[in-house]
C-alpha cells in the first residue's frame, strides 16, 4: 500500500485531526505567549471547534469507515458530533466573563476543553471497544483537570478529586466488562460482537452489566449518579455548564451505539437494565431535586432526571426510540446551556451567588432574562408548546410503540413531580418580591440565553429539520 | 369555501397583539397603550369570529373551514376546523375576552403589560384547543393554557396565590399527561392523529377502556368532576376577577368539549359500559358540592362550588347519550359560561370597592346599588335555573335527556336544583337585601358605565337565550345528530351480541 492510500482512509477523521493539531498549536502559543494571550486562545479555540464542525459538514455523505472499521462516520455520528461541538464552543464562550471576574484567565482551560471535545468525537464514532475506551479516556482526563481548575478553592479541589476517583473506578468497570465481552465473543468490534452474541450466554451478560455501569456513570444515570451533585456544585460554574452539556451528549452516544449495534441479539436482557436505570433516574431526579436550594445542585438532579427520560428512548430499542434519544439530547443541550447562561449571570457585588432565592423578583429587575429563564424551565418540565415537550413526546411515543406502558406511566408521573421544582424557581422569579438586581449580563451570555430561549419557544413552529435529521441519524444505526 | 385561513387568523391574532404589547414601553403611556391594544385585538378577534359564525353552514354536520399543513412529519399535521360542537365555544371564548379586558381596566394596576399579554396568549391557546383537528395539536393548545393561567393566578392573585397556582398547575398536568399516553397509543393503533379520521376508526375494546380512563383523568380534572374538583375553589378564590371569569367560563368547558369530541365518538363501547360511573360522579357532584356551597363564607368559593354542581349536569347529560341530553349539555356549558362569568364579575364589582369577598361583610346593598342589585338578581336566578333564563334550558334538557335513560339519576339530580336555589338565594339575600348597617358600606357607589358595559350584554344574553334558545341549539343540532348516529351505529355489534 502506498502513502496516498493510507491518507485516503484518514479523511473521515479530518475534523478530529484538525482539532488535535489545533489544540497542540494553541498549547505552544499559550506556553510561549504572555498573560494576555489567554483571551486570544479562547477565541481561537472557539474558531477551531467551529472549523471542525464545518469540515464535518463538508465530508462526503453516507457511511465513512476508517481504521479497519473501528472508526465510523455515519449520520448518527454527524448529528451528535455537531451537538458536542456546539456544546463545547458555547461553554468556552460562556466562561469568558467568569474568567475575567474571578482572575482565572488560564489558557489551559479552553485547550483542555478542545482536547476533551476531541475525545468526545472519537467516542461518538467508536465502533469497537478499544476505540470506545480510548475516546472515553481522552474525553474524561481533561474533565478531571478542569473540574479542579480553581486550584485554591477547597470545594473545587474536592470536586475534582471525587470525580477522578469515581471516574477511574467506572472506567475500570467498563474495561473489565469489555474484557469479559471480548473473552466470550473473541472480538472487540461491535459488528463482530453482534454476530457472536446472537444467542447470549451468561458470561456475555456479565460483561454487558459491567459495560453498562461505565456508561451509566458517564451519563450520570442512577445508580451511578452520586458524583453529579457534588461535582456540579463544587466545580467552577462555567465548568459545570460544560459538564452538563457536551459530555452528556457524547456519553449518551456511546451508550446508544454500543447497545444498539453490538447487542441487538439480546435486546430482552439489556432492555430490563435500561428500563430500571431510566425509572430510577427519573424518580430520583424528580424527587431529590425538590429539596435543593443551590441552583447548581438542582441542575445536577435535573440532569439526572433528563438522562432517565432520554434513556426511555433507548429502552424501546427501536429506530423511533433512538430518534427520540437524539431529539431529546439536542433539546436538552439548548435548555441546559440557556439555564446556565442565567446561572452565570447571577453576579452581585459580593461575587457569584448560587441559591435559588437570589433569583427573587427577577421578573421585576430583569424581565427579559426572567422571561427566557421561565420559558426554559417550563420547557424542562415538558409543558407544550415548548421544545421540551417534543423531546419527551418522541421518547414516550417510542416507548408506547414498544409496549413499555409501565415505564411510560412512571415516566409521565415523574415529569409531573419534576415540574414542581421548575415551577418553584418560576415562582421565585415571578411571584416573590424583588431583591437587589444582578450586575449587567455580559453580551455573550445574553446571546446564548436569547438563542436558546427562542429556540425553545419557537421550536413548535418548524420542528421538521431537527426531527428529520434525528430520524435519518437513527436509521443509520439499524 | 374561504380563501383565507379564518380559523388560524382567529387563533393567532391575539398572539400577534401580545407580541406587539411586549414591545411597548413600561411607562405610563405604554400601560395605557397596552390596555387599548389588548381591547382592540380581542374586539377584532370577536368580529372575525362573527364572520365565522355567519359563514358557518349549520345544516352540515361535517367539519368546516378546514386547514391542513405538514407539521411534525408523518401523519401528524397542523389541522384546523370547526363543527357545530366546537363553534359555540369558539364564539364564547372570543366574546368573553373583551369583557375580561374591560373588567381588568382599573382593577389591575401592577404589571399591566404582562397581564394583557397573558390574557391574549391564553385566548390563542383556548381558541386553538377548540379548533384543533389533530390530537397532538389539540394537546399542545390544551396543555399550553396552563402556563398563562399559572402566571395569572400566581402574579395577580390573592394572598394564598402560590398554593392555588401550584395546585392548579400540577393537578391539571397530572391528568393531562395520562391522556398524552393514550393519544400515543391511539396513534400507533390507528396510524394517525387526525381527529375526523379517528372519529370513524373502531378501536379494539381493550384499548378503548384504557384510553377512556386516561381521557377521563384529564377531563375530570379540567371539568372538574367530583372528587377531582378540589383545585377549583382555591384557584377561583385566589385568581383575579378576570382570571376567575376565564377559568369558569372557558377552561372548565374544555373538559366537557373533550368528552363530546373524544370520549363518546372514539370509545363508544367504553362510554356505554362506564356511563354509570359518570352518573355516580355527576350525582355526587350535584348534591354534595351544592351542600358544600351552602356553608361557604366566601362569595367566590360559593360560586366555584356551584360551578362544580352545574358541571355535574353537563356530564350527566352528555353520558345519557340521548339527543336532548347532549344538546342540553352543550347548552348548559354555554349558559354556564355566560352566567358564571357574570357572577364572578359581580363579585369583582364589590371586591374592587371593599376589597373583601366575605359574605358577612355585605348586606343591604340594594339601598345604595339598585342597578347592581338588578344585574346580580338576573344572574342569581339563572344560576338557580329559573324558567326564562338560560340556566333553565340547559338543566331542563339534560334532565329530560337523562330521565329517558335512567329515572333514578334524573330524580336525584333534580334534588340539586332545589339546593342550588337554596344557596344562590341565600347568597343574594345576605349580600343585597336586609338593612344597610355596616358603616363601611354607607358610601359604596353603584356600578359605573364601564361596569355597565361589561354586565349589560351578559344580562341580555342570559334572558334572550332563556326565552329563545334556538340559535345555540340550531348551530349544534346537525353535529349532535351525527354524533348520536355514529354512536348508535358503533354500539350495534354489541347490542346484537347481547341479544343473541
Amino acid at each position: 500500500m502506498n502513502a496516498a492510500a493510507h491518507m485516503s482512509t484518514l479523511y473521515p477523521l479530518l475534523p478530529e485531526i484538525v482539532l488535535g493539531l489545533g489544540a497542540m498549536a494553541l498549547l505552544m502559543l499559550g506556553a510561549y505567549g504572555d498573560a494576555r494571550t489567554a483571551r486570544v486562545i479562547d477565541g481561537l479555540a472557539i474558531a477551531l471547534l467551529i472549523a471542525a464542525g464545518v469540515i464535518l459538514y463538508l465530508l462526503p455523505a453516507g457511511k465513512l469507515v476508517s481504521f479497519n472499521g473501528s472508526f465510523v462516520v455515519d449520520n448518527f455520528a454527524r448529528f451528535l458530533k455537531i451537538l458536542a461541538l456546539t456544546g463545547s464552543a458555547v461553554a468556552i464562550a460562556m466562561s469568558l466573563d467568569y474568567a475575567k471576574h474571578e482572575r482565572q484567565q488560564r489558557f489551559e482551560y479552553s485547550i483542555l476543553i478542545v482536547l476533551s471535545t476531541l475525545g468526545m468525537m472519537m467516542l461518538i464514532s467508536a465502533a469497537d471497544l478499544i476505540a470506545l475506551y480510548l475516546g472515553l479516556e481522552l474525553m474524561s482526563l481533561p474533565l478531571y483537570v478542569v473540574a479542579a481548575s480553581h486550584r485554591d478553592s477547597l470545594r473545587a479541589t474536592e470536586a475534582g478529586l471525587k470525580y477522578f476517583v469515581l471516574g477511574a473506578l467506572s472506567s475500570g468497570m467498563l474495561l473489565y466488562g469489555a474484557s469479559l465481552v471480548y473473552g466470550f465473543t473473541g472480538t472487540v468490534s461491535f459488528a463482530g460482537i453482534a454476530q457472536a452474541a446472537a444467542h447470549g450466554g451468561i458470561g456475555l451478560i456479565f460483561g454487558l452489566v459491567f459495560l453498562f455501569a461505565g456508561f451509566c456513570f458517564k451519563v450520570s444515570a442512577v445508580p451511578f449518579h452520586m458524583w453529579t451533585p457534588d461535582v456540579y456544585e463544587g466545580a467552577p460554574t462555567p465548568v459545570t455548564a460544560f459538564f452538563a452539556a457536551a459530555p452528556k451528549v457524547a456519553g449518551m452516544a456511546m451508550f446508544v451505539r454500543a447497545t444498539i449495534v453490538a447487542f441487538p441479539g439480546i435486546t430482552a436482557q439489556w432492555q430490563q437494565i435500561v428500563v430500571f436505570v431510566a425509572i430510577a433516574s427519573m424518580l430520583l431526579g424528580s424527587f431529590a431535586a425538590i429539596g435543593q436550594r443551590n441552583i447548581k445542585r438542582l441542575m445536577a438532579y435535573s440532569s439526572i432526571g433528563h438522562m432517565g427520560f432520554a434513556l426511555i428512548g433507548l429502552a424501546a430499542g427501536t429506530a423511533e426510540g433512538v430518534q427520540g434519544v437524539l431529539v431529546y439530547m439536542a433539546i436538552y443541550l439548548t435548555m441546559t446551556l440557556g439555564v446556565f447562561a442565567v446561572i452565570l449571570s447571577m453576579r452581585r457585588s459580593t461575587g457569584m451567588v448560587e441559591t435559588i432565592d437570589q433569583l427573587s423578583g427577577l421578573a421585576r429587575t430583569n424581565p427579559t432574562t426572567a422571561f427566557f429563564m421561565a420559558m426554559l424551565l417550563f420547557s424542562m418540565a415538558g409543558i407544550p408548546p415548548l421544545a421540551g415537550f417534543f423531546a419527551k413526546f418522541y421518547v414516550f411515543l417510542a416507548a408506547i410503540k414498544a409496549g413499555l406502558y409501565i415505564l411510560a406511566v412512571i415516566g409521565v408521573v415523574a415529569s409531573v413531580v419534576g415540574a414542581y421544582y421548575y415551577l418553584l424557581i418560576i415562582k421565585i422569579m415571578y411571584f416573590d418580591d424583588a431583591v437587589e438586581s444582578f450586575y449587567p449580563t455580559p453580551v455573550e451570555l445574553k446571546v446564548v440565553l436569547a438563542v436558546c430561549g427562542l429556540f425553545n419557544v419557537l421550536f413548535f413552529l418548524y420542528p421538521g429539520p431537527l426531527v428529520g435529521a434525528a430520524s435519518a441519524a437513527a436509521r443509520s444505526l439499524f | 369555501m374561504t380563501s383565507w385561513p379564518i380559523l388560524s387568523v382567529i387563533t393567532f391574532l391575539p398572539l400577534a397583539g401580545a407580541l406587539f404589547i411586549a414591545f411597548l414601553n413600561e411607562d405610563e403611556a405604554g400601560v395605557h397603550n397596552a390596555r387599548w391594544v389588548a381591547l382592540w385585538t380581542t374586539l377584532a378577534t370577536f368580529a372575525i369570529s362573527l364572520i365565522l359564525l355567519w359563514r358557518f353552514d349549520p345544516s352540515s354536520a361535517e367539519f368546516q373551514f378546514l386547514e391542513k399543513r405538514p407539521w411534525l412529519g408523518g401523519t401528524i399535521t397542523y389541522s384546523m376546523g370547526v363543527d357545530g360542537i366546537s363553534l359555540p365555544f369558539v364564539i364564547l371564548t372570543t366574546a368573553l375576552l373583551p369583557i375580561c379586558i374591560v373588567a381588568s381596566w382599573t382593577a389591575i394596576q401592577r404589571r399591566v403589560r404582562e397581564y394583557m399579554i397573558a390574557f391574549l396568549v391564553l385566548e390563542t391557546l383556548m381558541v386553538g384547543t377548540f379548533c384543533a383537528l389533530d390530537l397532538v395539536l389539540f394537546y399542545l393548545f390544551f396543555e399550553g393554557g396552563l402556563i398563562p393561567m399559572f402566571l395569572i393566578i400566581g402574579v395577580w392573585g390573592g394572598p394564598r396565590r402560590v398554593y392555588a397556582s401550584f395546585k392548579f398547575f400540577l393537578y391539571t398536568l397530572l391528568g393531562s399527561v395520562l391522556m398524552l399516553l393514550a393519544i400515543m397509543a391511539m396513534y400507533w393503533q390507528a396510524g394517525t392523529t387526525d381527529i375526523p379520521m379517528l372519529l370513524h376508526h373502531a378501536f379494539p375494546r381493550n384499548l378503548q377502556t384504557w384510553a377512556w380512563f386516561a381521557f377521563l383523568a384529564s377531563f375530570a380534572v379540567k371539568m372538574p368532576m367530583w372528587p377531582f374538583h378540589t383545585w377549583l375553589p382555591d384557584a377561583h378564590v385566589e385568581a383575579p376577577t378576570a382570571g376567575s371569569v376565564i377559568l369558569a367560563a372557558i377552561l372548565l368547558k374544555l373538559g366537557g368539549y373533550g368528552f363530546l369530541r373524544f370520549s363518546l365518538p372514539m370509545f363508544p363501547d367504553a362510554s356505554q359500559s362506564l356511563a354509570p360511573l359518570i352518573y355516580a360522579m355527576s350525582i355526587v357532584a350535584i348534591v354534595y358540592t351544592s351542600l358544600v356551597a351552602l356553608v361557604q363564607e366566601d362569595m367566590k368559593k360559593l360560586i366555584a362550588y356551584s360551578s362544580v354542581a352545574h358541571m355535574g349536569f353537563v356530564t350527566m347529560g352528555i353520558f345519557a347519550m340521548t339527543a336532548q341530553g347532549v344538546a342540553g349539555g352543550i347548552f348548559q356549558m354555554i349558559s354556564h359560561g355566560i352566567v358564571s362569568a357574570a357572577l364572578f364579575l359581580c363579585v369583582g364589582v364589590v371586591y374592587d370597592r371593599m376589597h373583601t369577598r366575605e359574605i358577612a361583610a355585605y348586606g343591604g346593598l340594594v339601598n345604595r346599588m339598585p342597578l347592581y342589585a338588578f344585574a346580580f338578581m338576573v344572574f342569581t336566578l339563572a344560576n338557580v335555573g329559573l324558567p326564562g333564563t338560560s340556566g333553565f334550558v340547559g338543566e331542563f334538557l339534560t334532565l329530560i335527556g337523562t330521565f329517558r335513560v335512567n329515572t333514578w339519576v334524573a330524580t336525584l339530580a333534580t334534588l340539586g336544583t332545589i339546593l342550588s336555589a337554596a344557596y344562590a338565594l341565600w347568597l343574594y339575600r345576605k349580600v343585597i337585601f336586609g338593612k344597610l348597617q355596616k358603616p363601611s358600606l354607607f358610601n359604596i357607589r353603584d356600578i359605573g358605565w364601564r361596569e355597565m358595559v361589561v354586565l349589560a350584554p351578559l344580562v341580555i344574553l342570559t334572558i334572550v337565550f332563556g326565552i329563545y334558545p334556538k340559535p345555540v341549539l340550531d348551530i349544534s343540532a346537525a353535529s349532535v345528530a351525527q354524533l348520536m348516529d355514529n354512536y348508535q351505529h358503533a354500539l350495534e355489534p354489541i347490542k346484537a351480541a347481547m341479544a343473541r
